[in-house]
């Protein structure tokens, strides 16, 4: 197997790794929503300024999916990612709004290796997006699955 | 009528079935989870998974998209209860998202929702937050999902 960068050893020694920043426009705020998001808050900028949310704003799940781009191209693709079983929590702090740069980064708050399968390790780490104004918009803890290093070799 | 008819409180609801297709898997993925058991056949099979299967976020976003065609009917339906007809806006996030198995190219996916039970927001007037369990299980009865969700009902 290819080496990659990221086995589990060097996620349980990592204290925060960073996601990088990405744009989030109008047009991919509607193309999302159109699909699985469909409430006016998501589609319609007049209609999202008349609405809780105060502007055209991503759908929640587009956010999550807008959060796993950034970690696939952070460190999940170059990693021995076995996937991840699920989430703890997602928290929508604030909207994004169209023309937002959001920020992402990921802290590292347990590892521990498989009592089961001793070549896998479970890294669980606090995940947050800040937007261009300093402001979380999204916490989200998750435990992902990681080959150790040996095994990945 | 009352929010516990309303919201339907307690009922597992059937929102709707999905097939996933290898097209849309990969669409999906490869914009927003470009992780090889989600975009391309062979490494899938070499993979953890063992065939390709859709990114848990495309399941969780299906969920919503049925969830949300249920919520148009239900905005059809009589409202005799006090007030105005509720209005269902954004949520406040979602907890014990499990991905239990995965959504393989190829399967039927039946999406379910239950409302279990909601409270007055002390700090946002005339809103309520409801909770509700999402599900979803494939054509072997196998559950694949299953998460908390919760949403802000406006309702003065």
């Amino acid at each position: 197997m290819k080496h990659k960068k990221w086995a589990y050893e060097d996620l349980a020694e990592c204290h925060e790794i960073e996601l990088g920043s990405t744009l989030v426009t109008a047009e991919d705020i509607i193309e999302f929503a159109s699909q699985f998001d469909a409430q006016p808050m998501h589609l319609d900028a007049d209609a999202a300024r008349e609405s809780i949310l105060g502007g055209l704003a991503a759908s929640g799940w587009h956010t999550c999916c807008i959060f796993m781009r950034m970690m696939c191209d952070a460190f999940l693709l170059n990693s021995t990612s076995q996937g991840a079983p699920g989430v703890d929590y997602v928290r929508w702090k604030k909207p994004v709004l169209a023309g937002d740069t959001l920020t992402g980064r990921s802290k590292v708050v347990a590892a521990k290796v498989s009592s089961s399968r001793p070549t896998l390790g479970f890294i669980t780490c606090q995940h947050e997006l800040t937007n261009q104004r300093g402001e979380v918009v999204m916490e989200l803890q998750n435990t992902g699955m990681f080959l150790r290093r040996e095994a990945a070799q | 009528m009352t929010f516990d008819e309303f919201f339907r409180l307690g009922e597992t609801v059937t929102l709707g079935s999905h097939t996933f297709e290898a097209d849309e898997v990969k669409a999906f993925a490869r914009k927003y989870d470009p992780q090889p058991f989600h975009i391309d056949e062979a490494q899938a099979e070499r993979s953890v998974f063992g065939r390709l299967c859709a990114s848990g976020w495309h399941t969780c976003s299906m969920w919503m998209r049925l969830n949300l065609a249920f919520r148009e009917d239900v905005a059809q339906a009589r409202w005799d209860g006090p007030g105005p007809r509720p209005q269902f806006g954004p949520s406040p996030g979602i907890r014990n998202l499990k991905w239990l198995k995965p959504v393989y190219v190829g399967d039927t996916i039946t999406f379910t929702r239950r409302a279990e039970h909601y409270r007055p927001l002390a700090s946002r007037p005339g809103w309520l937050l409801l909770d509700i369990v999402g599900e979803a299980f494939n054509q072997s009865g196998d559950k694949v999902l299953e998460m908390e969700n919760a949403v802000l009902v406006k309702t003065a």
